[in-house]
């Protein structure tokens, strides 16, 4: 077996999602380049992503949200940029783990709705009394299977 | 600030909604960050070594497969970490193998075992549900105690 020798040790990645209609992912880095103090900045496709020392990186962070605090969202990233492990430039095909966030970009849209008016209701913004109950689904039902059984033999 | 266990552990809205509110996000990529930083045998994609489902055996039993056993072992000492989580349920992107279902299964059972606040949510489908969830999340962390309490 090979020996591993970890490139990056002791930095943090971040990423940084944009879904704003008035800002682009472009304009986002060229913003971010000017705060950026040394972090290693990579412009995606659907946003940024940050390398560095975690306090740098908390600083950029801080500066970046300001841009457009309820269209930025951040989250931490385990890999480097470019890792080709990760990176589909070697893999062919969707970054892994890329399909999850596609799913999550889709309803940024209703939590930047909800940012905005938790901050405009403040406290009175609705809270659902209690959090809802993990549904069991529905057992298949002898008939339905019947039904599906004779739709597939049909 | 508290440090909150995200579920889906890969989850984007939670981790940022979590930091956003002041806390800290335990989610997946720290565990695959510890590993991948750490210098060892070559074990591409995830550095996820023969010694993983080892240290899972503290969090499930030997009979467990050893994919459960080994991506336990990069949840668990998160989950023993978490002072409360955040849960969103029937999340339709955190799906996968078996060994992933089941290890999903095991992180919810861990959860709600260790006795730790746990808020459970649904993601929203549209503007309404998204200003609940927000404000549930933010009612939710506002209750966990700030930096320097504690």
């Amino acid at each position: 077996m090979a020996d591993y020798t970890p490139d990056h040790v002791g930095t943090v990645t971040k990423y940084v999602f944009v879904e704003s209609p008035s800002m682009t992912p472009g304009e986002l880095a060229l913003r971010a380049y000017e705060a950026s103090e040394g972090v290693l900045i990579k412009e995606t496709c659907f946003g940024l992503q940050v390398t560095g020392e975690p306090e740098a990186v908390d600083r950029l962070i801080t500066e970046i949200r300001t841009f457009d605090p309820t269209h930025i969202f951040v989250k931490d990233r385990g890999f480097p940029p470019g890792d080709p492990r990760r990176c589909r430039a070697n893999l062919g095909g969707a970054r892994p783990g890329y399909l999850g966030h596609e799913r999550e970009f889709r309803i940024l849209r209703y939590i930047t709705h909800g940012l905005e008016e938790v901050e405009r209701r403040g406290e009175d913004a609705a809270v659902p009394e209690a959090a809802p109950a993990r549904e069991r689904r529905p057992l298949l039902d002898i008939k339905r299977l019947q039904e599906l059984i004779d739709t597939e033999e049909s | 600030m508290a440090k909150v266990f995200i579920y889906p552990a890969t989850s984007l809205i939670l981790s940022d909604l979590v930091a956003r509110f002041g806390h800290k996000p335990l989610g997946a990529a720290l565990g695959i960050r510890e590993r991948i930083q750490t210098a060892g045998i070559d074990s591409p994609p995830l550095q996820i070594t023969p010694e993983e489902p080892k240290r899972g055996l503290k969090y499930a039993a030997v009979e467990v497969p050893s994919g459960v056993r080994g991506r336990m072992a990069i949840y668990g000492p998160l989950i023993e970490e978490a002072e409360a989580a955040v849960v969103v349920n029937d999340a339709d992107l955190a799906f996968g193998c078996m060994g992933c279902a089941r290890t999903d299964e095991l992180i919810l059972f861990s959860l709600r075992q260790s006795g730790i606040p746990i808020l459970e949510l649904k993601y929203p489908t549209n503007e309404d549900e998204g200003v609940q969830f927000v404000a549930a999340i933010k009612k939710f962390l506002a209750s966990l105690p700030k930096e320097g309490e504690a």
